[in-house]
């Protein structure tokens, strides 16, 4: 637990003096601020947080907050990220990472990351796209899309990172545009708060390399028709006018509209993030028309730390060694004169 | 049921090798452990080598399923665990039909004649019984009927099943080789006591039968009691029998408590290394946070993250990991953190010869990273010094704040010795560049005027918020800076820092003659092999042979080319191609380096050396 500061800190404080070199009107920018503005609202102190990053162009991010850092190697942050926090689980770890860092070259780490559930954070950038090796399909690019390495079109058919997440056992999945600064700020703030885990997807556009690949979900004026913004306790209604909500129809999420077919709002299921069954959570990370979007899953369980720490406090209370020395001259010793 | 095909005068020996070989299930790991465990309390110098198959369970029987365990005792100094045997202890045919080379002509064989049954006769691939076709003529074969005497020996024990009787065959072996080297049962009775606290039925039986293959080999007087072997001269002190893998994680141990870091170890098992982090994963009353990772990258990665967060860390593996490792090893190197990569050698390359050693990794240690990335390369050399480079490794680390590449190999790390004991208080402390509090101006990138070390500002600490990465950085600040300038002068300063180590290591010493006619080299693990060897020609009247042994690889110690000009011949004996002495090539000039040696997963015989170095100085 981070003691609470005193002193109240502005998004300024976490700037650092380097200057951002992303391209002009990526949504990098979008969450850069975001996070500088969450980190106030956390309570936590500047010292004791660390961004962790692989490499790409979400990764520069590190160098421009001025915190503790670490700018990596391509897709390995994760295992970075754990032994900082196993090291200090006083310290609020943040790992920041592209989709082609997170599930291509560091596929493995992502999925046993989430597996483990150490008091973790993951921002993951996901343009569909290799932004800094300039153009390249991912391994969320659809089958069809066309990149400098795909020239007559993709075909590997993608990952969805949250089907990914939850399949390994991700406890907390959280995905947001990456147009909508509060939002973002106010999700990462719970993932902070969030014990284990967290996962946030961004849907991130990359202006230069895949430039709109959001736009039909994301911008301003199809975002509340085309997406279901979930939050826990709350019933999944959606739309403009708030009158399309999702309903379980045999095994399957329907789409209705209340006032229609006899359906009230009665009728429309009602977010439970923090269940921990991930069934339903997986329907909605699968869903097309709407897409879900704000805390999808929020599973409290208990992190490795925990279990760590409670087994350490045991094996240190029964054993009689508290130095070296005992273990060096306990046993079998023998002695030559 | 006894026949001595061969009457031999007993020999009075100052040393002798002894091989217990059976199928896997036979317990001959446990049966060498404890004959050279009450041997070492007896106050002989020990060396120990276990051969176990690859396979973990192989069928019963077979030739590829022998397990084995050698033991070298002696009154004398003993560095390794001998070439030939003066005792082979076969239990079954298998085990008899793949160690029979290693034995000494004229010497002895126990066998279990129960075993040597048609069908296992069959599995070992033998036409004739080699017990009744007058192939082992030339040895003294003691046939034993060891299966039926053990059955005999329980048949009032109650609760044991047929298994259970069976399994214990191997302690009428070790209570024969007891009685035979005039070693005392009590460490082993103690043993069955301690291990089988409950259940008592095994304490009974067990103990039953090493008294039944003690008083067999008293009763029938036909085995001599000719090896008395006493103690050896050994400097005074506390002892353990300490196995090379032990010693390494040990060494970690006492390196944390010195430095006063908590230590983290970031691991993915691997042969022959996963042993160190078994040995780790037991010591969380120390506080050591040991993590098991689905990776050898991500094993190395949590180190450095644990690094970068302030405590001793350590990742540990062999060969094939360290290839994986590469990447983030040079990650480190630049971000210039203090870390520990134990590299136990197997035979290579790719998965090679696993339970096999080599000395392979030597190149891939120096070289094996992209761009200009020089680490502090070690060895250890024995079993017991594992424990004192494990602790050097962490103390150069820390105090130079750079990687540290650990060399062991398969055939030290799983080879046990005596150590003499090294309380905390006899070690040397270890500094670390830790800034505690926050001063004006304070850098990451700062260094030691010395050491060239830099900073360690660590997460937590007010003040000290910094960013480092694997872009190239500013020689202050450690922000990026990719100048070309500034390029070449931090290249040339992580060269440095790593050349400076050498004003903190100790010079390379000679043994046997510091001038004269050949100097005989190595590195690592091969210390015993080659100091027994160069110890014998010397005792031949050779006084003109000396020997030099690196532990300190890269930088190497300063003194180096003034010792080999002291020698008219220098000969570089490893277990490669030929590695190191390309190393010494580049390094030194004028000098003629031949080489030697031996790339079969074996250490180096005693013969193929004596025979070479007498070739020599002709
Ligand atoms: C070992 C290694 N392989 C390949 C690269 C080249 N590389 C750098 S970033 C990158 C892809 C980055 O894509 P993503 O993670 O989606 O990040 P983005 O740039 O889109 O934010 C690749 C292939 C590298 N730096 N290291
Ligand atoms: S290439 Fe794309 S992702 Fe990278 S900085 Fe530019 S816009 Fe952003
Ligand atoms: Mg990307």
């Amino acid at each position: 637990m981070e003691a609470i500061v005193e002193k109240k800190y502005t998004y300024k404080d976490f700037e650092s003096d380097q200057e951002v070199r992303w391209c002009p009107g990526c949504d990098d920018y979008v969450i850069l601020r975001s996070m500088q503005k969450a980190l106030p609202e956390m309570g936590v102190k500047k010292e004791e947080v660390v961004f962790v990053s692989g490499i790409g162009c979400s990764s520069r991010f590190p160098y421009y907050m001025n915190t503790y850092g670490m700018h990596s190697i391509h897709g390995r942050a994760p295992g970075i990220a754990s032994g900082i926090k196993l090291a200090n689980p006083k310290l609020s770890v943040w790992v920041m990472t592209g989709d082609g860092d997170a599930m291509a070259i560091g596929g493995n780490h992502f999925i046993h990351v989430l597996r483990r559930n150490i008091d973790l954070n993951i921002v993951l950038f996901n343009n569909e796209i290799y932004g800094l090796t300039k153009g390249q399909f991912s391994p969320t690019s659809v089958v069809g899309q066309k990149t400098k390495s795909s020239p007559y079109g993709n075909t590997q058919p993608p990952f969805n990172p949250g089907e990914l997440a939850l399949g390994a056992n991700a406890r907390f999945f959280a995905r947001i545009g990456g147009n909508v600064p509060k939002d973002i700020s106010q999700i990462l703030v719970e993932a902070h708060k969030f014990k284990g885990t967290s996962l946030i997807e961004v849907l991130q556009n990359c202006v230069i390399f895949n430039d709109g690949c959001y736009n039909n979900i994301t911008n301003k004026d199809v975002k509340e028709d085309k997406q279901i913004y979930l939050e826990h306790g709350k019933p999944m209604i959606f739309g403009k006018n708030r009158d399309k909500g999702l309903i379980l129809n045999k095994l399957k999420l329907e789409v209705v509209t209340i006032g229609e077919n006899g359906i009230t709002e009665a009728d429309i299921l009602v977010h439970n993030a923090k269940e921990k069954d991930p069934t339903m959570h997986q329907m909605l990370v699968r869903l097309e028309y709407p897409v879900a979007t704000g805390i999808i899953r929020s599973f409290d369980d208990v992190t490795l730390e925990e279990r760590e720490d409670a087994l350490t406090k045991q094996v240190k209370a029964n054993s009689k060694f508290t130095k070296t020395n005992d273990l060096f001259f306990s046993g079998e010793i023998y002695m030559v004169n | 049921m006894i026949t001595e095909k061969l009457k031999l005068q007993p020999e009075v020996l100052e040393a002798v090798v002894i091989r217990f070989v059976g199928d896997s299930g036979d317990g001959m790991q446990l049966t060498g452990t404890q004959f050279s465990d009450t041997s070492a309390m007896f106050g002989n110098d020990i060396a120990t080598f276990p051969n176990y198959p690859s396979e973990i369970r192989a069928p019963q029987g077979s030739l590829y399923g022998v397990s084995g365990f050698q033991v070298h005792i002696g009154s004398v100094e003993v560095s390794t665990p001998g070439d030939n045997l003066d005792l082979l202890v076969a239990m079954n045919p298998a085990g008899l039909k793949t160690n029979l080379y290693a034995l000494k002509p004229g010497h002895t064989i126990i066998v279990d004649t129960d075993a040597f049954n048609k069908k296992n006769l069959e599995k070992a691939q033998y036409d004739t019984n080699p017990l009744e076709d007058h192939s082992l003529d030339n040895y003294r074969v003691i046939q034993v009927d060891m299966t039926s005497l053990t059955k005999e020996a329980l048949k009032n024990v109650e609760g044991l099943d047929n298994k259970a009787i069976t399994r214990s065959k191997n302690m009428f072996a070790l209570g024969m080789v007891y009685w035979m080297y005039g070693r005392a049962k009590e460490h082993t009775i103690d043993f069955f006591n301690k291990k089988f606290k409950t259940k008592p039925h095994l304490i009974e039986s067990n103990t039953k039968v090493l008294n039944a293959g003690y008083y067999f080999a008293e009763t029938l007087e036909l085995i001599p009691n000719a090896y008395t072997i006493s103690p050896a001269k050994m400097p005074s002190g506390t002892y353990r029998v300490i196995m090379g893998n032990t010693a390494t994680a040990w060494g970690f141990l006492a390196a944390a408590e010195k430095s006063g870091l908590e230590l983290f170890l970031g691991s993915y098992p691997i042969t022959p290394a996963t042993d160190i982090l078994h040995e780790m994963v037991k010591h969380k009353h120390f506080g050591v946070k040991a993590f098991q990772a689905e990776d050898e990258i991500a094993g190395i990665a949590s180190a450095i993250g644990a690094a970068f967060a302030g405590d001793l860390a350590i990742t540990t593996t062999s060969g094939p990991g360290l290839a994986l490792k590469g990447e983030a090893l040079g990650l480190a190197m630049i971000m210039e953190l203090p870390l520990v990569v134990v590299n136990v050698q197997r035979g290579g390359p790719s998965t090679g010869l696993p339970t096999k050693t080599e000395q392979s990794d030597l190149m891939q240690a120096m070289y094996g990273r992209n761009g200009e990335s020089p680490v502090i390369v070690i060895a250890a050399s024995t079993p017991a010094n594992c424990f004192n480079f494990a602790f050097q490794a962490a103390k150069l680390a820390l105090e130079h704040m750079t990687p540290v590449i650990l060399l062991t190999d398969g055939y030290i790390a799983n080879g046990s010795a005596p150590w003499k004991i090294q309380s905390m208080e006899e070690l040397p402390e270890i500094k670390n560049n830790i800034t505690k509090t926050a001063y004006e101006n304070w850098q990451p990138y700062t260094r030691n005027e010395d050491t060239l070390a830099r900073n360690w500002g660590i997460p937590g600490t007010p003040g000290l918020e910094h960013r480092i990465g694997g872009l190239e950085k500013d020689s202050v600040t450690g922000n990026v800076n990719q100048a070309p300038e500034n390029h070449e002068k931090m290249t040339k300063i992580r060269a440095e820092k790593v050349k400076r180590v050498q004003n903190y290591i100790p010079e390379i010493k000679t043994e046997f003659a510091d001038s004269g006619d050949l100097l005989v080299v190595g590195w690592g693990g091969t210390y015993g092999s080659l100091h027994s060897a160069v110890k014998q020609v010397n005792l031949e009247g050779y006084k003109n042979i000396g020997f030099a042994h690196f532990n300190y690889i890269n930088p190497l110690p300063k003194n180096t080319e003034a010792l080999f000009k002291r020698f008219k011949k220098i000969l570089v004996c490893e277990l490669n191609n030929g590695q190191f002495v390309n190393i010494l090539r580049m390094n030194f000039n004028g000098f003629e380096f031949l080489q030697f040696n031996k790339i079969q997963g074996l250490p180096f015989g005693n013969n193929e050396l004596l025979d070479e170095f007498k070739k020599l100085v002709k």
